[in-house]
């Protein structure tokens, strides 16, 4: 290999500098509005930092602490139904005999494959004549039925991917089928299913459109708070509530790193 | 795939009262799931199609179709627009970000564009929403930088909150999930491919866009396809950045509900993001056909 000289490494240094740029530039925008006091154009940097935002947004009146507690509740409660009836479906996808299987698997490919608008709009109006309109239950319902298709391929696969033998040899060796299941399958594919769980917690944290028709105007979740902040000029605590969303995501995204293996993701599509 | 606990009976035995069974609880593993389906997607989309097409007195109409066409004409083809062009630019940044993933030849380069370019595949549409509204404003980062670096006027700078903040902030977010898919894609090629062609002479350039490109096109249909029916959808990003006309029509259908509780004609519009979105499947279709071909 040859040498590398420096002509050679100022191409991708510039190229490097500007996608490093891109991506964390709009980035260290959002930091420095999080920490501003006050900022005008045509300032570069605001003329005074401050934390005084972030007692606005934490005291009581701020409703940021409400939202944030409101934004997690919901999402266990999610990860709970979705884990609840996607591991059912998952297993049986997996293991059992299913003469419809490949129709079984297409239609839970169909939420992701249609927009989602008019499904959120629909739901949104029969919740309303039913009453379960700006309910927690209601949001709770929204999430889950989208963190369930996810949960249900993760855990499809999970489970696919235990090796037959070892349920078998539990099984020869007198195990009920319930007892082979709760002991053997269940430990081998917990890896796969808290990866689903942490996707559907990630998802239902995340989620603004389904909230927003769903969820008014008693269930103010996270991104919701955000949202109106942002619209209302208030660009301190839009900041500061979008900071709060992203740390779930990046610490998540910080730790799953080594995971995400690129030739894994090969087989998406086929 | 044979389950466990209910062999298959040997040949002439017919279906056992065993192999019933085992087929009944399977079904009723998944029913659950199935019925949560039907719930919350099936039924909302037939609700939309019922809505969309049925007038106060109860008969079919298309007058929410003329209607919408009418007041709403203009955002329609601006969906359309934003849409299809933000899928062609992050089909143009995903296959330049893996190809030189692929093909790079300096390995710290490699590994520093790796570790950059997943980061917003973490980030919200909401949070990229509100990122993006700061950034690209008059007096956002993106301008400070351009005055600061000598390449426009302070005179000259302008807000990119219109369509085109819009495009950015789709391609933004939507690129990096693109680009791993296809990053995955090309590293199980097989690399003796890629290896004669550059013994041959040819330039990565030339090897990327004739030799590993073909190989991944499928990969990368599914990608675009998949962002293209995400972005028609999103109502978070037009409205923070562009709300006000020309938008997109999910900032109008929010509005439509949300002030005058018009579920037909908001209804309309959605089955109309609906065909769009088929069209994008069938050109999928299409395509993945003529491969297999």
């Amino acid at each position: 290999m040859n040498s590398v000289r420096w002509p050679n490494l100022l191409g991708p240094a510039i190229v490097l500098g500007l996608v490093a740029f891109v991506i964390f530039g709009p980035l260290a925008n959002l930091f420095l509005w999080a920490f501003a006091e006050k900022w005008y154009f045509p300032n570069k940097i605001p003329q005074e930092f401050g934390f005084s935002f972030w007692g606005r947004v934490f005291s009581p009146r701020g409703g940021a602490l409400t939202s944030l507690g409101l934004s997690i509740w919901i999402a266990i409660l999610t990860v709970i139904v979705s884990l609840a009836v996607a591991i059912p479906a998952g297993y049986a996808l997996a293991r059992l005999k299913l003469r419809w299987r490949g129709l079984i698997l297409l239609a839970f490919l169909l939420p992701q494959a249609v927009p989602n608008l008019p499904v959120y709009v629909n739901i949104a109006r029969v919740f309303y004549e039913l009453g379960l309109n700006g309910t927690i239950l209601g949001v709770v319902l929204v999430h889950a039925s989208h963190g369930l298709v996810l949960a249900v391929w993760i855990a499809s696969a999970a489970f696919a991917s235990i090796d037959v033998s070892l349920e078998e040899a539990s099984r020869n060796m007198g195990a009920s089928p319930w007892t082979c299941f709760r002991t053997v399958t269940l430990p081998l594919a917990a890896p796969g299913l808290i990866a689903s769980a942490i996707f559907v917690f990630l998802e239902s944290l995340d989620e603004f459109t389904g909230t927003y028709f769903v969820g008014v105007p008693d269930v103010t979740t996270l991104p919701l708070l955000m949202f109106n902040a942002s619209m209302g000029g208030n660009y301190q605590i839009a900041s500061i509530t979008a900071l709060l969303l992203l740390i779930p995501s990046i610490a998540f995204m910080l730790v799953v790193e080594r995971f995400l293996k690129a030739d894994v993701l090969a087989g998406v599509g086929r | 795939m044979t389950d466990v606990a209910h062999p298959l009976p040997a040949r002439g035995e017919g279906v056992s009262a065993d192999a019933r069974t085992g087929r009944w609880r399977a079904y009723a593993l998944v029913a659950p799931a199935l019925i949560v389906i039907a719930l919350f997607f099936v039924l909302p989309l037939i609700l939309s199609a019922v809505l969309a097409f049925r007038n106060k007195g109860g008969d079919f109409t298309f007058e929410h179709f003329a209607k919408a066409w009418d007041l709403y004409r203009t955002d329609l083809l601006f969906t359309i627009g934003i849409v299809l062009l933000a899928t062609i630019l992050i089909g143009l940044v995903s296959i330049a970000i893996a190809g030189y993933l692929t093909l790079g030849e300096n390995p710290r380069a490699v590994a520093i564009l790796r570790w950059l370019y997943r980061w917003p595949l973490f980030i919200p549409f909401i949070v990229t929403g509100q990122i993006m509204r700061t950034f690209l404003a008059k007096n956002g980062m993106l301008n400070h930088v351009l005055i600061g670096s000598g390449l426009i006027e302070p005179l000259a700078a302008q807000s990119l909150l219109d369509w085109r903040g819009i495009v950015v902030a789709f391609v933004w977010k939507q690129a990096p999930f693109v680009t791993l898919l296809l990053a995955g894609a090309m590293a199980s090629l097989e690399s003796q491919h890629i290896e004669a062609a550059r013994n041959l002479g040819a330039r990565r350039f030339r090897v990327l866009i004739d030799i590993v490109l073909p190989q991944v096109r499928g990969t990368l249909l599914v990608g675009l396809v998949l962002s293209f029916v995400t972005m028609l959808s999103v109502l978070s990003v037009p409205m923070m950045i562009n709300p006000n006309s020309p938008t997109m029509i999910t900032v109008d259908v929010a509005y439509r509900i949300s002030t005058l509780s018009d579920y037909a004609v908001a209804n309309a519009l959605c089955l109309m993001s609906l065909i769009v979105a088929a069209g994008g499947a069938w050109f999928y279709l299409q395509h993945s056909k003529a491969q297999l071909q």
